[in-house]
């Protein structure tokens, strides 16, 4: 028999805010000592109410007008109620009933090139839990993540296989990516995923038994957790046994997934609103205004400069991938009388030294974008040979800067002067007589001596291709072979 | 002094102070006295700040030698084992914040510290503000100042029983149901339940969060109107709290109630109080009447649902709110849990008293899977009818006379066990709570028992001015207000 | 309609409370009695009736994105019951329900 597979995730994204959701505590990484950014309000103390992070609201707000969400003009966050030692309050405050988007849509390209597209069902705000460490028998909690803006995305089950999961994963990320949204830190646990999937015969409409898959950090986690939790499910229908509802825990270690309940003990969470915050509303205005400020997609975008820059796909990609190179890179090339000698520049030397930075680095570049444009050009059109351009670049890195200026003040200008050069192609011939009675003779490799010799004497600031001509022509033009 | 002090109320005691009749060391050291031979047998307070209170008095004392200000300069206020004083414990007369020390202060103890206030001590409640009586205390009962035998109401029972035997000046209580209005009356104090969202919640351990309310237990409305104008005014760490114009209030001008409608709401005539206490607010509406008010019958007809709809929604809303208690990062935690479960389950049956139990029970169920649009769902839905009810009312009046209570002070034990029946006794507070409005209560005569009755005044909400001014005429018209009980007092402490 | 039967057993388990048999069924029967007075707020019509969440309801209160300061980890851990290495020390966490 056919199987079919339908998928759905829920992720989970750290929003890019300084604070929590509910209180004024740094957001921090995990290397802050634990319990140190924490309050009352986070620490759900008697008497302690939360009120609500603004940029946290645009953050999920913009996310939704770039995935073509409904913004409800009404929404509200509600209390869920269950107990564990992670929860400050034992209930999270979420949204249930009324989250700030609904619909929406991702566009996904599969390995076979296909797009698909893949429905949102919502995206709401909610806090974050404290994490758990095990020490010994006993485990030890650290508030700190406690009440860190999470948005959460759920889609549809219209994903049909765990490539198709990791190709979706991707596209959102470079998304939240160029939306400068989230940190998107996988390590940091900015991305975290709950599955829900089902297998059904290939010819059936209506959906298998929904098994749900808890917290998974990494993407490829997704991709393994779900082949074999496919393949399980598959040999379990092909040997006639029927499926629970239930959720399951990945174990990557081990390669299988294990239960953790069955829906007869699923949760009971209490839904209702939160009494201590006050709906929020966004006016028509309001909206707009935040859609107007929306960059373009990643998809698009890349698209754009393949048609507009002349990029080759490759290229285009890897400069979309990240909104903050995408920017720079358009800021330098906007301009440029030849952008594939800046997209050159910025898929080598740039990305290359720019691999470790977060994205906000690029913004703060001592090396501004239309410096760039001005080194690829002068590299371009050989006003300084290869090695002087990455000099340049070095004390471009280090100070800023106009490159011209760098270039005049150090004496570092390319000669491309033609009666220079000729005067130099000259002192050459009469010094090295011999070599040039050699090359007269058909011996085509003693040109690349005479060369060497022109740019020693030059401390290599002669025009390389200049040079080779002006020799030719004043040993004549035998030296065809030599090209 | 010690027996002058039981009678000053706040007023008096800032014009004494700023008059140099007395110093604050004075004050806190003759209250100190008073509640060292009072309150062995009432029991208001159940955490005294003794050395601090008289650290901080000799400070104000010298900041007011140094010419520096402030409304309260030097007084000592009392305050209910719910709001969250820097230093002091906060245990919400619970076992399960056993070991809390506040490490903040709640925003009206921000406000009343900054008018140089001092916080003598907390006064005792019903666990986490759930009952009518204070018997429901981890710390123990507290008795009426008028009879030692009945309860002071609750659940500030302790703040209105420090005021009414003279142990405090003045008290901040909190009212979600009825919880100052009640045992002022019971009491024979002066009770204000301000509108909601006019105090900061910030701080005031939550019962039931969209019903709770910090309030005042004075001597009289003038005292309310000083301590509220205090406290009054929009906070930002409560974002329910109104964003007011700030108000000076006061009960001092006015001495007539001419041009004023007060409506009778007629369900809460038609039976159900006693007798003793119907013959006493039919005077007190009589002298209103002589004062040149307006006196009309208006009707609530959703006034029979209160009492449920309460109940649903302060018991669903605290099922969640008290879920916190756990042990994890405060308060009591059961020894030797071996599992997280347990550790839970045990600390909070041990740490939580029967009301608190039964009220999470009910409100976890109100909430619970298949339950939740039968019960918290349409008691949100007849919260509206009631909001509407007097919505309409107030378009024919300026205020509401009705009794604060069905019955005067009951005996100790009486109701304990008898949930319901204790429930049925808040029906005149809990609808003011539901519509968020403001309510006033003052001492408007005695039972022949001698038990103190009240007068409730109810207004629209941010109406505190209007409370005001027919609160404060009907005090400059009686002296009930000025009634202390005798002490030694009548009946034996068991 | 009929008056739903409350479950105190499985309420008490959601809500993290280990009663006694007695406290049980003392409770069972309060509750019977308090939930058969409550069943006149079922009798009431209330369909189209907006629910009320907030008496006067505000939109839109928000704070802005700034740090303010809170905690030290000592005063985070003074009033714990059991703390170790600046954490909250709790019996081992499973991760079952």
């Amino acid at each position: 028999m056919k199987w079919k597979a339908s998928i759905g995730l829920e992720v989970h994204v750290q929003l890019a805010t300084q604070t929590k959701l509910f209180c004024g505590c740094r957001t921090t990484d995990s290397n802050a000592p634990p319990n140190s950014s924490v309050c009352p309000v986070c620490l759900g103390y008697p008497g302690a109410l939360p009120v609500l992070n603004r940029e946290a609201v645009r953050l999920t707000v913009r996310t939704g007008l770039m995935l073509g969400c409904a913004i409800r003009a009404t929404s509200w966050f509600d209390r869920k109620s269950y107990f564990y030692p992670d929860m400050p309050k034992n209930y999270q405050i979420s949204q249930y009933a009324a989250p700030l988007c609904e619909g929406g849509a991702v566009e996904v390209e599969g390995e076979d090139g296909i797009r698909r597209t893949v429905r949102l069902r919502r995206i709401h705000l909610e806090e974050d839990v404290a994490k758990s460490l095990h020490i010994g028998r006993r485990s030890g909690v650290d508030f700190n993540r406690a009440g860190v803006p999470l948005m959460e995305i759920v889609t549809e089950p219209d994903m049909g296989s765990p490539d198709e999961a990791f190709a979706f994963l991707l596209a959102l990320k470079r998304i939240l990516l160029c939306l400068a949204v989230s940190p998107c830190n996988l390590e940091e646990g900015n991305l975290r995923c709950d599955i829900n999937c089902s297998v059904r015969p290939a010819d059936r409409s209506e959906l298998g038994t929904k098994v749900e898959i808890k917290n998974l950090n990494t993407f490829k986690g997704v991709r393994d957790a779900l082949r074999h939790e496919l393949e399980r499910q598959q040999a379990a229908l092909e040997a006639g046994e029927l499926l629970e509802q239930e959720t399951r825990r990945w174990d990557a270690d081990a390669g299988a997934t294990f239960s953790m309940r069955t829906k007869e003990q699923a949760h009971d969470y209490r839904y209702f609103p939160e009494p201590d915050l006050m709906p929020v509303r966004i006016s028509v205005e309001e909206r707009e205004s935040w859609r107007a400020a929306l960059p373009e997609m990643p998809a698009r975008r890349c698209e754009r400069f393949m048609q507009e820059y002349g990029l080759p796909e490759y290229d285009a990609r890897v400069l979309t991938a990240d909104r903050a190179i995408a920017d720079y890179f358009e800021e330098a090339a906007r301009g440029a009388s030849n952008p594939k000698w800046v997209a050159n520049w910025m898929m080598t030397e740039m990305l290359r030294r720019m691999a470790d930075a977060p994205s906000e680095a690029w913004a703060r570049l001592p090396v501004r974008p239309a410096a760039l444009r001005e080194l690829a050009e002068l590299a371009g059109r050989g006003v300084i040979n290869s090695p002087t351009a990455k000099a340049v670049l070095d004390v471009l890195f280090e100070r800023g800067g106009d490159p011209v200026a760098i270039v005049q003040e150090r004496g570092w200008g390319q000669i491309s002067d033609a009666a220079a050069v000729g005067g130099l192609a000259d002192r050459v011939i009469r010094e090295h007589e011999r070599v040039a009675a050699d090359f007269r003779n058909g011996k085509a490799a003693a040109l690349q001596f005479l060369i060497g010799q022109g740019m020693r004497l030059s401390r290599g600031k002669a025009n390389p291709a200049l040079l080779r001509d002006e020799l030719i022509r004043r040993l004549g033009s035998r030296s065809e072979s030599a090209g | 002094m010690r027996n002058e002090v039981t009678h000053w109320t706040l007023a008096e005691t800032c014009r004494h102070l700023e008059a140099g009749d007395c110093c604050s060391v004075e004050l806190v050291e003759a209250l100190l006295a008073v509640i060292a031979e009072r309150d062995p047998l009432i029991h208001s307070y159940i955490y005294l700040n003794a050395e601090e209170a008289l650290d901080a008095a000799r400070e104000a004392d010298a900041s007011r030698a140094a010419g520096k200000g402030g409304r309260l300069l030097g007084v000592p206020i009392a305050v209910k084992d719910v709001l969250n004083v820097r230093g002091q414990p906060c245990r919400c007369g619970s076992r399960i914040l056993k070991g809390y020390t506040a490490p903040y202060d709640a925003t009206v103890i921000a406000r009343l510290r900054a008018e140089g206030a001092i916080f003598l001590g907390r006064t005792n409640m019903d666990e986490f503000a759930m009952g009518s009586t204070t018997e429901n205390s981890a710390e123990g009962p507290t008795r009426n100042p008028w009879n030692l035998e009945r309860v002071p109401g609750g659940s500030s029972g302790g703040s209105a029983a420090a005021v009414a035997a003279g142990e405090a000046l003045a008290a901040l209580g909190s009212d979600t149901g009825g919880s100052v209005r009640q045992p002022a009356a019971f009491c024979g104090c002066t009770g204000l339940k301000p509108t909601y969202g006019l105090l900061s919640r910030y701080g005031l351990v939550a019962y039931a969060s969209s019903l709770d309310q910090v309030g005042t237990l004075t001597k009289d409305v003038e005292d309310a109107a000083l301590l509220l104008s205090v406290m009054a005014g929009r906070d930002p760490h409560d974002s329910t709290s109104l964003d007011t114009p700030s108000v000076h209030y006061s009960a001092v001008e006015g001495f007539d109630l001419r041009g004023l409608r007060l409506g009778l709401p007629k369900e809460y005539f038609e039976g159900g109080m006693e007798w003793e206490v119907e013959r006493t607010i039919q005077a007190a509406i009589a002298v209103c009447r002589e004062l040149g008010a307006e006196i009309r019958e208006v009707s609530l007809p959703h006034t029979a649902l209160a009492i449920p709809t309460y109940y649903l929604i302060a018991c669903a809303e605290a099922s969640t709110n008290l879920a916190r208690y756990d042990g994890v990062r405060y308060g009591y935690r059961t020894p030797d849990a071996a599992d997280v479960e347990t550790l839970h389950s045990r600390t909070r049956a041990e740490g939580f008293g029967r009301e608190v139990k039964r009220r999470i029970i009910l409100g976890t169920y109100a909430l619970s899977r298949g339950y939740y649009e039968e019960y918290y769902g349409r008691a949100q839905r007849v919260r509206t009818l009631i909001r509407r009810d007097f919505e309409e009312a107030f378009r024919n009046c300026d205020a509401l006379l009705t009794p604060t209570t069905p019955t005067a002070a009951y005996p100790l034990g009486e109701r304990v066990e008898d949930p319901l029946r204790m429930y049925l006794g808040d029906v005149y507070t809990v609808p003011a709570n539901l519509a968020g409005l403001c309510g006033l209560t003052v001492p408007c005569g005695f039972t022949k028992e001698l038990l103190p009755v009240g007068l409730q005044m109810l207004g629209p909400a941010l109406g505190e001015s209007v409370l005001f001014r027919v609160g404060g005429a009907f005090q400059k018209a009686t002296a009930w207000h000025r009634q202390r009980p005798p002490f030694p007092v009548a009946g034996s402490a068991r | 309609m009929e008056q739903p039967q409350i479950n105190v057993e499985y309420v008490a388990r959601l809500a993290r409370l280990e009663l006694e048999p007695e406290e049980r069924d003392l409770f069972q029967g309060q509750l019977d009695q308090i939930l058969s007075y409550f069943e006149r707020i079922r009798q009431v019509a209330v369909e189209g009736v907006e629910p009320t969440a907030h008496t006067r309801p505000v939109y839109n209160v928000f704070r802005e994105d700034e740090p303010t300061p809170g905690f030290s980890s000592e005063v985070a851990l003074k009033n714990a019951p059991s703390s170790a290495d600046g954490l909250f020390i709790v019996p081992r966490i499973v991760e079952t329900s």
